[in-house]
């Protein structure tokens, strides 16, 4: 299209709803986020859309651009527009609140699910643990930890779109973070909440989750670390 | 048209994994059930194999060798995932594994010859 | 921790898999040079408990390794949940069990 317009189509409802087509000015280094911004300042007051730091730190504004999940505020629209069209929805596999707005509440209860919290083995009064950076674990805990939890690896997860019980990447990821921790408490514990229907065992290695993670992050190395943890422990009767 | 999110090297080899899986699960009794032939005589398996002399039925096999193949490399390529250390030459094993079946393709035929 | 349990079997299955369909492969690419006849199969597997062994053993992993696999396609695709998706894989698995063991006695037991 080169009148200087882009077609945009915009999710618009909740589950059940429909595409509606807006005709946005393509500036230069327009990224998605000012898209949507524009259609909600100049054509549609009641687009209801997610954003918080506007400088892709924040994770805030993830959305599925032309069947990507992505930070909208870092992606330029030259990078995605295909025949002068850009298609806008709200994250796969989350239900939705409003228009392109997802609702995160299961990803942060499967979060839970994987026990993706840290069981303290210590109190204030004991002397701090030693621990290297330089240690195996200790650096495979640090290749996870940067996670915001923006929902891009889940929304790009098939097995999760297919599988309800699969607790996605984000969540798993988080676990493995844990398990190379050497201060948390309950290693056992935890393996065995990954080792669950819907835990670590359901990844079938697509990597769609490295493909899209928008911080650099490789879940399906460390979910790979987790199977061979919980396969060890199932081999030596440490599992059930 | 395929979904933006599966527009990646891992996908495709994930799908090529599980459907050449499907279908040499499904023609897996009906190959048991032909060698059983041998039970009743050998002149039973005998006009079993001379069936499959059909030109369409030789495609047929060397399909099933390609699939067979393929299932094979694209499964290595998960278990190094899986069990060996990480590397991200991951897109590498796929060729390889491709690659792989296509010259086991190649070599059913000219062995047919 | 039957997904774990799965998982080990699936794996298991496929490590053992992987030389036999290669010495599989290898069998039938060179014993369809000059065309095949089943007196040509059966005079080479009749009574060798060498053939016994590697096909029984093929069939044993097969017959763990497919079931697995398509349960999960079944889970996957056709949301199939629950008990009678477990009971259909373990069918499966028998049917490929017996039907594989049978075959590998039509070709090494069955006097000719």
């Amino acid at each position: 299209m080169n009148d200087g317009t882009l077609t945009v189509e915009i999710w618009r409802g909740k589950d059940e709803g429909r595409f509606e087509t807006y005709r946005v000015p393509h500036r230069e280094s327009q990224t998605i986020l000012d898209v949507v911004t524009w259609v909600q300042r100049n054509a549609e007051p009641a687009l209801a859309y997610r954003f918080a730091c506007r400088v892709g730190m924040c994770g805030s504004c993830a959305m599925t651009v032309n069947g990507k999940p992505r930070w909208t505020c870092r992606t330029h629209v030259s990078k995605v527009v295909s025949s002068g069209v850009v298609r806008i929805e709200p994250l796969r596999s989350l239900p939705r609140i409003k228009d392109l707005v997802a609702d995160l509440t299961p990803f942060f209860e499967k979060w839970r699910t994987a026990r993706g919290r840290f069981e303290p083995s210590a109190t204030r009064a004991d002397p701090m643990a030693p621990i290297s950076p330089e240690s195996p674990k200790r650096k495979a805990a640090d290749a996870g930890i940067e996670c915001i939890n923006c929902a891009v690896c889940y929304s790009a997860c098939d097995v999760v779109a297919w599988n309800p019980d699969y607790v996605g990447p984000a969540a798993l990821n988080r676990a493995w973070t844990l398990v190379n921790d050497e201060r948390d408490n309950d290693r056992a514990g935890l393996l065995r909440a990954v080792s669950e229907a819907g835990g670590c065992h359901a990844c079938h290695t697509h990597g769609s989750c490295v493909e899209h993670c928008p911080v650099g992050l490789n879940p399906t190395e460390g979910i790979a670390g987790l199977k061979r943890m919980t396969l060890s422990a199932l081999l030596k009767g440490a599992l059930s | 048209m395929i979904r933006g999110s599966r527009r990646h090297p891992g996908f495709l080899a994930a799908m090529a994994h599980r459907i050449s899986g499907l279908l040499l699960a499904l023609f897996l009794p009906a190959h048991f059930l032909v060698l059983g032939l041998a039970i009743e005589s050998e002149a039973a398996l005998e006009g079993a194999i001379r069936w499959t002399d059909q030109p369409l039925v030789k495609v047929g096999e060397w399909g099933l060798v390609v699939l067979l193949t393929l299932h094979l490399g694209l499964g290595l390529r998960v278990l190094a995932l899986e069990f060996l250390p990480w590397r991200d030459s991951r897109k590498t094993l796929i060729g390889v594994g491709v690659a792989a079946s296509l010259l086991v393709g190649l070599l059913f035929i000219h062995n047919l010859g | 921790m039957i997904e774990a349990r799965l998982y080990l079997l699936q794996r298991g299955s496929a490590m053992v898999l992987g030389p036999l369909v290669i010495i599989h492969l290898g069998l039938i690419l060179y014993a369809i040079q000059g065309g095949l006849s089943a007196a040509e199969i059966l005079e080479r597997t009749r009574g060798s408990i060498a053939w016994a062994v590697f096909y029984g053993a093929f069939v044993l992993a097969a017959a763990v390794h497919a079931p697995i696999g398509l349960r999960n396609l079944a889970r996957e695709w056709l949301a199939w949940r629950g008990r009678s998706l477990d009971y259909a894989t373990l069918g499966f698995g028998l049917i490929l069990l017996v039907l594989g063991l049978r075959a590998v006695w039509a070709v090494v037991g069955v006097a000719p």
